[in-house]
């Protein structure tokens, strides 16, 4: 199993290549990858539905607990073959929609890593490992909504879209984390029996809104549906694939996921119900003023996302099997429209509905399909929307709470989502024919394929729904109860008051359809409230940010370099104060040292340099006097027995030297520039920090040195690293990370000299 | 630039030899004082008095490799010595000696190509500065 997940990254890694060996079939051999797995999960349909659960584990950080574990059951398998069929699907469309796209390479590296990535969410029995694939996903659908990054809409929706899933990727990896603290385990199979002990946790509810807001950003429910409709910037197969079929279904799939160990719960019916109720609603509303085919979609998915979180609040039977049924539903009507939108975007250059009419004589076959998944968006028989919609309303008149609000709420969305989708249809491709130019000519085969196929399934599982429940709803609702229950599924159950609601329903919408330009009009007097929407927050908070970053940037980098060496030797004097008397305690010179009379030299020698560098007025004599400073402590550290430092300071002094008298070539005359009061609060800088330092070094020499670490390093230099120089083992055996660190630090301080000098020179030309 | 003719005989001379010291400060390093470190900042001394004497234009050609790319060669060596070990199993940067050691350059290791890496990075640094600041007029 682990190697079916890697195999889509692998992919992904060399689609680029393949790409510019077989431009041409590039797209139809890639699609071979989710083929080939789709079909490998496929297989296991049988076993899977007779109720077995395969596992794969692989130890990745065992000290930290952390497993590379997978695991297969009926959700699990649902959403793989989801992801793999619609990826085949999508990977075709796109070798016919971005043809000739000078990154098309990129995009197939793209769209499959976040299929792998996906597929691992899904698959992912370990809460860390399922977090790092739900990231991954996050980054993939930046990739690929900024795919066309010439666009600075297209950036800005794919910002939106990464910091709207990440932040909630934050909350959700701290509510897994308490989860795994309260549950003992991280693996997601092992919690599924502690829901008891979870449930009545006291960290009971922060986990719960933690996940939630990671499952609530990411499936785009009220108020952080934003996110969704800006995304739509992407190309089509990507709102397609990502956006209306998978990615969007992560959050779905977690709340799924987790309902045997979360949910039943007061505050899990609360807050799914209201946030899905809230969402449903929204969406459908929003979806039925807008005129972009794209935008009418993406609402409409706002919509449906809504009502699959609502029925999984509902946390009954009929409330799962209903969005195990709707979830597909949802994604072959939903992944066909997106696909056909983009193929008329891409034949006749506009989604306006308004300017499209009479599309389906260019394109028969797409019409077609169009139709069919609008028929089964609408919810009629006798395509799989209408057994998803009969299934729907039944859970939700059986709610365990509020019934009444809850159907009342589902069929005013459902009304308009009807009308959304006569909209999507109806006008583009019946309506009169709007201009001459629009006449297409038929696409190509890699474009109507995905579409047809999908909606062809759509039908094909109304009329043989029996089958699809046996085989595959009925597997994934057993896995979301936590208990074998039975999926029935039937076209047709007779006129009863469900059929009744449903036709309402139908009835209702083609009214609202009559309607439009009514709503049309009041949406544009609807636009002044919804400026100050979920997105208008957004804007502001992250305006916000910006402005706040820039204030304190200008703060603190004044762009004076004596102003950050006060900062930084402020810092220091305070923090080297309060440890030491805090903790250390001050000690002054308990004895003095006997030295011999040449280390007596050597002193007063540094401490006159050091004098002369201070006070004299030729900037050659401080260079050469500090020269003599370093050059005495080096004298030092020869006669304590350190000769490595002593090397090594006599080539700093010697280089630093140079770099001096390099520099102090081109500097203008010496000359006094500072003031009174500033020479006093230097002077003030200097003492304060010297004597800090002097103190530092005596508290620190006036206890004996019992560290177990430097006899350690000298015990083993010889045994363990077989080297005789202690110092030099410390460095590049014992502590060579630190080491690496530094060096790295060095190169990055000499590009950034480099970059300032050579900046500096090509500005000056100019 | 200096003209004298007195420092470009003796860099002639000079150059080779502090190369040739920087190089023995490298190898003894691990056993006595030494160091890629210090062997690093004696390399580019020795290119820093050629270039004192012949001007800098002169020392980089005289070097042949960019000095940002040594600086890059030395990181990658660096980083590179570290991972051997990740090829046999074992975590990040732990040593790994190559039998009994050659003649004169002593016990092979991956902590001595580390040094090596140090040596790179911190000639490359300094001879980058200098040669920027020379190059300044």
């Amino acid at each position: 199993m682990l190697i079916l997940v890697f195999s889509g990254f692998l992919a992904a890694l060399i689609a680029p290549w393949i790409h510019r060996l077989i431009p041409r079939f590039s797209g139809w051999f890639l699609a071979a990858v989710p083929l080939a797995l789709f079909c490998l999960f496929a297989v296991n349909v049988g076993s899977i539905a007779g109720g077995e659960i395969s596992r794969a584990s692989f130890p990745w950080a065992p000290s930290l607990g952390v497993a590379l574990s997978l695991y297969l059951d009926g959700l699990s398998l649902l959403f793989s073959l989801l992801i793999l069929g619609t990826g085949t699907l999508v990977l075709v469309y796109s070798s016919g929609y971005l043809k000739g796209h000078h990154h098309l390479g990129r995009f197939y590296s793209f769209i499959l890593l976040f299929m792998s990535s996906m597929l691992g969410l899904v698959l992912a029995d370990n809460m860390l490992t399922l977090f790092v694939f739900w990231e991954l996903t996050s980054l993939s659908s930046y990739l690929l909504i900024g795919f066309e990054h010439g666009r600075s809409a297209a950036r800005k929706g794919a910002l939106q879209a990464l910091l709207v899933t990440g932040t909630g990727g934050l909350a959700l990896l701290v509510g897994l984390l308490l989860m795994g603290m309260v549950g003992g385990s991280m693996e997601l199979s092992e919690l599924l029996n502690q829901g008891e002990l979870i449930r009545s946790h006291q960290l009971y509810l922060p986990i719960l809104l933690l996940i939630l807001a990671g499952a609530f950003t990411k499936s785009a429910q009220f108020p952080f549906h934003f996110w969704l409709p800006s995304a739509m910037e992407a190309p089509a197969p990507v709102s397609a694939y990502l956006h209306s079929a998978t990615m969007v279904k992560a959050g779905i799939y977690l709340l799924a996921r987790l309902s045997p160990i979360m949910g039943g719960t007061d505050a899990w019916f609360a807050l799914l119900v209201s946030a899905g109720g809230v969402t449903m609603l929204a969406g459908a509303i929003l979806s039925v003023l807008q005129k972009d085919l794209k935008l009418i979609l993406a609402y409409a998915t706002v919509s449906s996302l809504g009502m699959l979180t609502l029925l999984l609040g509902l946390h009954t039977d009929l409330g799962v099997q209903a969005a195990m049924v709707f979830l597909l539903v949802h994604a072959l009507y939903k992944g066909t429209l997106f696909l056909v939108a983009g193929i008329v975007d891409h034949d006749t250059g506009t989604r306006n509905v308004d300017l499209l009419g009479g599309l389906y004589k260019g394109m028969p076959v797409i019409a077609a399909a169009a139709v069919m998944a609008a028929l089964s968006m609408a919810g009629l028989p006798p395509l799989f929307g209408f057994v998803g919609k009969e299934l729907l309303y039944e859970a939700q008149l059986q709610s365990p709470q509020v019934p009444l609000i809850i159907i009342g709420a589902g069929v005013t969305a459902n009304i308009l989502i009807v009308a959304a989708a006569a909209m999507l249809v109806i006008k583009p491709f019946f309506g009169p024919l709007q201009h001459k130019e629009q006449e297409s000519h038929p696409p190509a085969v890699s474009l109507w394929l995905g579409p047809l196929l999908l909606a062809v399934l759509g039908l094909a599982f109304g009329m043989a729904p029996g089958a699809v429940a046996r085989l595959i709803i009925s597997p994934a609702v057993s896995a979301v109860r936590g208990e074998p229950v039975l999926t029935e599924l039937a076209l047709w159950h007779g006129v009863n008051p469900i059929f009744l609601l449903g036709v309402v329903t139908v009835l209702c919408g083609a009214l609202v359809y009559m309607g439009r330009t009514l709503l049309h009009r009041g949406a544009i007097r609807w636009k002044m409230v919804g400026d100050w929407g979920p997105a208008r927050w957004y804007d502001l908070s992250l305006d916000g940010m910006l402005r706040t970053a820039d204030f304190q940037t200008r703060f603190l980098q004044s762009g004076y370099l004596r102003y950050y060496l006060m900062t930084v030797l402020a810092a220091a004097f305070m923090l080297v104060i309060y440890t030491l008397a805090g903790k250390a305690g001050i000690t002054g010179v308990t004895a003095w040292p006997s030295a011999y009379f040449h280390e007596w030299v050597i002193a007063v020698m540094i401490l006159m340099a050091a004098v002369v560098a201070a006070t004299s007025d030729s900037r050659l004599a401080t260079v050469a006097a500090l020269g003599v400073v370093g050059y005495g402590v080096a004298l030092i550290y020869i006669l304590f027995g350190a000769p490595d430092l002593a090397m090594t300071q006599f080539s700093i002094e010697t280089l630093s030297i140079i770099l001096f008298v390099l520099v102090l070539y081109r500097l203008p005359r010496f000359s006094i520039l500072s003031g009174k009061v500033a020479r006093t609060r230097d002077i003030l800088v200097a003492l304060a920090n010297g004597s800090v330092m002097t103190l530092l070094v005596l508290t620190a020499t006036s206890e004996p040195v019992h560290s177990r670490i430097s006899r350690f390093l000298a015990e083993n230099a010889l045994v363990q690293a077989h080297g005789l120089n202690v110092v030099n083992v410390i460095l590049v055996d014992f502590r060579a990370l630190d080491t690496l660190g530094e060096i790295t630090v060095l190169a990055v301080a000499s590009l950034g000299v480099y970059a300032l000098l050579k900046g500096r020179s090509t500005g000056e030309k100019k | 630039m200096i003209r004298s003719l007195i420092l470009r005989a003796a860099v002639r001379i000079l150059l080779p030899l502090l190369l040739l010291f920087s190089l023995f400060l490298l190898l003894r390093g691990h056993n006595e004082p030494g160091g890629g470190f210090v062997g690093g900042l004696v390399a580019a001394a020795g290119f820093a008095l050629y270039a004192l004497a012949h001007g800098a234009g002169t020392a980089r050609r005289k070097l042949h490799i960019e000095p940002h790319t040594i600086i890059a060669a030395g990181l990658a060596t660096a980083v590179a010595s570290g991972c051997l070990a990740l090829f046999v199993g074992l975590p990040f940067m732990t040593g790994l000696w190559y039998g009994e050691g050659l003649p004169v350059v002593g016990k092979v290791g991956t902590p001595f190509l580390f040094d090596a890496g140090v040596y790179l990075v911190v000639m490359g640094m300094a001879l980058l500065i200098i040669f920027s600041l020379m190059e300044e007029e």
